[in-house]
């Protein structure tokens, strides 16, 4: 019995004419994704992409974990492919659904009848289906309405495909598909939910990680390339640019006020970012700023550091509360990675009494105070590159 | 000419080349702590997490899931205990067999003296345990079903991946633990695919080295620990890890060959036994037809099992007569099979390994063949 993989996707049918683009993102990406795995065929019929593995002997379990990691989409499912031959579908309703149906207590079987020179009929390829099911699963009975399992037998032009449950997917729009931005990660739970939330709109990402030794450790980037690790299975391989910044830390703490050292710092990351978000050929940058959540992510510490940028500032986790991106995090594995206790860039020098409404006037001119121009220039200039990519 | 050959690799097996260097290695030069946050500390646990990942790779989970322990018999612990804490307020009924190794037989009957209804499926006189039986004992209420993969006595392979089905069927929140002591590596296992959520291996029955072992823990699911301390293993299994042993566990799993393959290897070398023992007529098979080619329990009719164990291990055949854990009591999973009671005096196990030969074979059957005529049978 050939085994595929189903795969309906999601808004993309949404896309008019350039559906067929999306479509081809899509595939690429799965096909990149699956490549560890072996080769897989892919076809596209009505809103269906349909994976077939090119051997036997290819793994599908862990073939279905990468793909419910793919955005792009809503649903799939492991399918039997067999011949249109109402004996082989019903023979292979019974063998191929057994682990299902035997945990369930209740099924129905929906039919799809796209080839219409099939001899039965949707009701009666149901019916019969049905039947079939219920002698060879005794157990069982029928429940139209809220069944534990639906057997779905599906005629389509070069085989019948029968598959039982449909997995959700991840979701979102191919990534690719937006075009490529910029993550400020440090090693928080906030930052990885903002890039998988990004990814997940079809944004490529790369991303810049702040290192201050002896401040920071390397156990600290350790985790940042951990993070990503956890966050490339869903957007695809990550260029992390992990950028020296003692210097400009070292800088602000010697020559600014304590209480607006926060705000500083990060519009100095900003500046190092966009020039590597350039360099990079990304048109925005992300963070995981959400509102009010610490004195540098007030609305007037978010002006002063916005007004450094010239592109635009993606902040998904805006309107969250923490719990909302605690759920997030654990979802996509990375919780557990984020709450290992190293100190990062964003907890060297904090201030006892950060100021939680600076004045732009106030900030700009504080930062006067040194030359640091040539320091971010430096900085970006001699970031290191990490190329992240999924296990 | 050889002149020995063992067969209780069920026991424990040779430490193969590969983990010996692991080992080796890094009680040279990686002796750092793990939890230290300096280079030596670094290296330490870069080796740690390179260990984590390979063992991760081969059951096809995520390294988060790999929580190790020092063996088989802590991770079963681990396991068992820490999931009937955890799951306490869903129900007390915990769902097993009657022939789990003690590590989870005598967990088990600890829990039963503390409130806990322990329900444990009989074998039937093949040595299988039925999935009928199965799907009859899980109730809403039970918590825990708690089954080995493959049998350490008698080979018998258990309907693991039915266990979550029953539990879904009767619509409880029970967590499904495997004992896959003597299965790992030894046949496929993905617990994701077996939908097991708590699942123990060790190295050293996998030519690792003693002082390694593994829970895979869902990351769907969580238990409670059973020791307090530092904040290793997620602080699931806290206490310095024992970097030495798991870097050898992670060779010795790298070394694993393919195992559909060995697994052809070993049933040839089965079937070539099994075939001079029918022809030598006297000696009964225990194990169920359809048993791990790698364990074979047999008995041999009217010599008890402590001689012959001395004999053949006189004369350079090492076997034994159960499970090395009970040292020599009459085997609690035999009894459950009901045999006869001539068979239960008298059973031998013989457990292979990838580095076991056809001419080893020849060696064991001509030894038994002696046995048979020089001990005193009554």
């Amino acid at each position: 019995m050939k085994e595929v993989i189903l795969i309906k996707n999601g808004e993309l049918a949404l896309k008019g004419l350039n559906r067929r683009t999306f479509e081809d993102i899509l595939i690429k990406n799965m096909k990149h994704r699956l490549s560890s795995l072996g080769k897989f065929d892919f076809s596209v019929a009505q809103s269906t992409i349909v994976a077939s593995p090119a051997d036997d002997s290819i793994d599908l379990d862990e073939a279905c974990e990468k793909i419910a990691k793919v955005f792009g989409i809503a649903a799939f499912s492991r399918a039997a492919a067999v011949e249109k031959d109402f004996n082989v579908i019903l023979d292979a309703c019974v063998k191929y659904l057994e682990d299902e149906l035997s945990c369930a207590k209740t099924f129905k079987v929906e039919a799809k009848r796209s080839d219409k020179k099939f001899p039965l009929q949707s009701p009666e390829i149901c019916r019969e289906t049905g039947g079939r099911i219920l002698e060879a699963f005794p157990h069982l009975t029928v429940d139209v309405h809220s069944p534990d399992v639906v057997v779905n037998v599906e005629i389509r032009d070069e085989y019948a495909y029968i598959h039982g449950r449909q997995i959700k997917g991840s979701g979102g729009m191919p990534v690719g598909s937006s075009g490529k931005a910029c993550l400020l990660i440090s090693g928080g739970i906030d930052s990885p939910v903002a890039g998988y939330m990004m990814a997940k709109r079809g944004l490529e990402l790369t991303a810049v990680h702040f290192a201050s030794p002896p401040y920071t450790s390397e156990r600290a980037e350790q985790k940042v390339h951990s993070l990503l690790g956890k966050v490339s299975e869903y957007s695809g391989k990550i260029g992390l640019w992990v950028v020296p910044f003692t210097g400009i830390q070292e800088k602000i703490k010697d020559n600014c006020p304590e209480e607006i050292f926060t705000v500083i710092m990060r519009r100095m990351m900003m500046r190092v970012a966009q020039i590597i978000a350039l360099r990079e050929k990304a048109g925005a940058l992300i963070t995981g700023e959400s509102v009010g959540q610490v004195a540098s992510q007030t609305l007037y510490a978010m002006i002063c550091t916005d007004n450094v940028c010239d592109m635009p500032v993606f902040r998904p986790l805006i309107g969250m509360d923490k719990d909302e991106v605690i759920a997030i995090s654990r979802k996509i594995d990375t919780f557990d990675i984020s709450v290992l206790p190293y100190e990062d860039c964003c907890t060297v020098f904090t201030p006892k009494h950060p100021r939680t409404r600076p004045t732009l006037d106030y900030v700009e001119r504080a930062e006067e105070a040194f030359d640091y121009a040539p320091m971010i220039a430096e900085a970006a200039q001699n970031a290191r590159f990490v190329n992240i990519s999924a296990r | 000419m050889i002149t020995s050959a063992y067969f209780d690799n069920s026991a424990t097996t040779m430490p193969c080349e590969e983990a010996v260097l692991a080992a080796e290695k890094a009680i040279k030069e990686f002796w750092g702590n793990p939890s230290s946050l300096h280079g030596v500390g670094n290296s330490a646990n870069a080796l740690l997490e390179g260990s984590r990942e390979a063992i991760a790779d081969f059951l096809h989970c995520s390294p988060g899931e790999i929580y190790f322990t020092s063996g088989g018999t802590e991770s079963d612990n681990l396991a068992v205990l820490g999931a009937a804490e955890k799951m306490k307020r869903y129900g007390k009924r915990i769902v097993s067999t009657e022939i789990e190794h003690p590590a989870v037989y005598d967990t088990l009957t600890k829990l039963g003296n503390s409130g806990f209804e322990i329900v444990r499926l009989k074998p039937g006189a093949d040595g299988n345990i039925s999935e009928k039986d199965l799907f009859d004992a899980v109730t809403p209420d039970t918590i825990l079903i708690s089954m080995m993969a493959v049998n350490n006595e008698t080979g018998a392979v258990l309907p693991v991946a039915s266990a979550k089905k029953a539990a879904v069927r009767a619509d409880s929140h029970a967590l499904i633990h495997c004992d896959a002591v003597q299965a790992f590596g030894k046949m496929p296992l993905r617990p994701s695919s077996l939908g097991v959520d708590l699942m123990s291996i060790s190295a050293h029955k996998i030519h690792g080295v003693k002082g390694a072992g593994a829970l895979y823990i869902s990351k769907n699911v969580s238990i409670l620990p059973r020791v307090y301390g530092g904040e290793q293993e997620s602080k699931v299994r806290p206490g310095t890890e024992a970097v030495p042993a798991i870097a050898a566990f992670a060779a010795a799993v790298k070394a694993l060959p393919n195992i559909n393959a060995e697994r052809e290897k070993m049933s040839a070398l089965r079937k070539r036994m099994l075939d001079r023992f029918a022809l030598e007529g006297g000696i009964e098979v225990n194990s169920p037809a359809d048993s791990s080619p790698y364990v074979t329990n047999v008995s041999v009719t009217g010599i008890k099992s402590e001689p012959m164990l001395n004999f053949l291990s006189a004369n350079g055949v090492y076997v034994s007569s159960g499970s090395a854990c009970s040292k020599g009591k009459k085997s609690r999973v035999l009894k459950a099979m009901n045999l006869p009671g001539g068979r239960l005096e008298s059973p031998i196990r013989i457990s292979f390994s990838r580095y076991t030969t056809e001419e080893e074979i020849d060696f064991l059957c001509d030894m038994i063949a002696r046995a048979k005529k020089e001990i005193y049978s009554k």
